[in-house]
């Protein structure tokens, strides 16, 4: 069980590292949709010994939302956006790159700072990949011009969160996790309006020009 | 020193140019070509041997040298690199550092004998090479020091045989070896081999004003780079264990490196050069490959 979860963290770096070096928005999206069926991977392999009903709606449910739902929502965003590139992104890629194996390094030298919770999840690597994770959906909201990428930054910022709540936390209360998946959700879906509604106004995802609406 | 280890090196001094062949009998056959035949590289080089060469009058001694301490190095390469769970003939703890600056050297020479002829156009193809080939040193080198952190040993010879290929940092070790080989080779998704246009060349834009018995050196050293080069990922996927019988893991590492030669053919029909500026960043990727699994053995 604890090889299977360590090969599903590994994977799970392996795509943050890809979704800082891609510029194709597209494949960005199906990085973030296989990310997903991960996390949806993840809830049952790291509860296979104690599988509930429960779990299984939780695992079905974030695999269809995160593999699925997310993705056609976004792919229909670019596709009325008529954009597939992000264009000047603040951090160039190979920036973002070195930039991503630092913080993977701050977040193994954090994850030895947490034994707790690194005793809970099983494995030593759980905590360290969900913070680079974590902050690799900060860095691209951050690093990103394109509305698009910034919402795909969201959704990763919140993969990280709930892969240490689905490995550390032995009973997640039903409601808090759903209700969780809902704000992602909702969040997406309102993203998608902004995209949408940003394109209409300036012809491009460019959140950056949203300064020039400053009085 | 075993006869074992020496027949080794003969093997791959008779077999290396073959690799070529297959790499362009895949292409072809992915093309719907009859393509060159298998011994064609074989061709090439003995036909610039009977050449002589031209020497241009800009040129000085180390236009002559390049090519020379080219086929040097890497012949010393070859006898560092152990085949079949074999230990090379040169083994020592440490020599995947002299690996590593061994080929340093070789591209050296390369380069400074293309800017020794003072061509604009070989000018640029060594400016890329330099560049491409300093971003892909870390990754080869942070790759092997993870395999000799997993392994506990720093000799090559010793590492081989203890590598296990099936734990996730082997796995993201070759896969950023496997993009270094395309690059320091010169294969496609980095520098395409068949292209003579100027503005997109590397490697090739760099050998182009040598003739005859120098140029067949080049062609014998850059396949021998590919085998000593293609030895590496194939030593860490078939790993051999060490005593057993040589003779059976030296064919299987030869008919690995034919099977690499067949994946390069296909990524090569496959894939489309990269453009240039993007180049950097898939061997940055390489790296921080290296860097991850060096960070994973570490922990």
């Amino acid at each position: 069980m604890d090889s299977t979860i360590e090969i599903i963290m590994i994977l799970l770096v392996l795509s943050d590292m890809a979704l800082l070096g891609l510029s194709r928005l597209r494949a960005c999206i199906s990085i973030v949709s296989f990310q997903g069926m991960l996390m949806g991977l993840l809830v049952l392999i790291a509860h296979s010994s104690s599988m509930t009903p429960r779990l299984i709606i939780i695992a079905a449910v974030s695999f269809m939302i995160k593999g699925f739902v997310f993705p056609y929502l976004l792919r229909r965003g670019i596709r009325e956006a008529g954009t597939q590139h992000e264009s000047e992104p603040f951090v160039g890629y190979i920036m973002s790159i070195i930039s991503g194996v630092v913080m993977l390094g701050i977040s193994l030298w954090l994850g030895e700072k947490l034994p707790l919770l690194a005793a809970l999840s099983g494995s030593s690597l759980v905590i360290p990949a969900a913070l680079t994770t974590l902050f690799t959906g900060l860095f691209l909201i951050v690093a990103r011009r394109n509305a698009l990428n910034q919402c795909l930054g969201y959704i990763i910022l919140e993969n990280g969160i709930y892969t240490v709540g689905v490995v550390s936390v032995v009973e997640i209360p039903f409601l808090v996790e759903l209700g969780i998946m809902l704000d992602v959700f909702v969040a997406v879906f309102v993203m998608g309006i902004a995209i949408y509604n940003i394109n209409r106004e300036f012809d491009h995802l460019d959140s950056d020009r949203l300064n020039n609406l400053k009085g | 020193m075993e006869i074992a280890s020496i027949i080794n090196i003969g093997l791959g001094l008779i077999l290396a140019p073959l690799l070529q062949g297959v790499i362009n009998k895949t292409k072809a056959s992915f093309a719907g070509r009859t393509g060159p035949p298998l011994m064609q590289a074989y061709f090439d080089i003995i036909k610039q041997l009977k050449k002589s060469a031209v020497y241009s009058k800009t040129t000085s001694w180390i236009f002559k040298a390049g090519p020379v301490v080219s086929l040097a190095a890497v012949l010393l390469a070859l006898a560092i690199v152990p085949m079949g769970g074999q230990a090379a003939p040169l083994a020592f703890p440490g020599d995947l550092l002299l690996l590593a600056y061994i080929l340093g050297l070789m591209r050296f020479f390369t380069v400074i004998a293309a800017l020794d002829t003072g061509s604009s156009f070989e000018g640029m193809g060594a400016s890329r090479e330099v560049l491409y080939s300093a971003l892909a040193e870390p990754a080869l080198l942070i790759g092997l020091g993870a395999i000799a952190r997993e392994t506990k040993t720093i000799s090559l010879s010793q590492i081989m045989p203890r590598a296990h290929f099936f734990s996730p940092e082997i796995v993201l070790v070759v896969a950023a070896l496997l993009i270094v080989f395309l690059c320091e080779n010169a294969r496609i998704p980095f520098d395409d081999p068949n292209t003579h246009l100027e503005l997109t060349m590397i490697h090739e834009v760099m050998v182009l004003d040598h003739s005859g018995p120098d140029f067949a050196f080049i062609l014998y050293s850059s396949s021998l780079k590919l085998w000593v080069l293609g030895l590496l990922i194939i030593g860490i996927i078939f790993p051999s264990p060490a005593g057993s019988f040589w003779l059976l893991y030296s064919m299987i590492s030869v008919f690995g490196l034919l099977l690499l030669a067949v994946v390069v053919g296909i990524i090569e029909s496959t894939m489309a050069r990269l453009r240039l500026a993007r180049i950097p960043q898939l061997i940055i990727a390489a790296g921080s490959l290296s860097a991850f699994a060096f960070i994973l053995v570490m922990r």
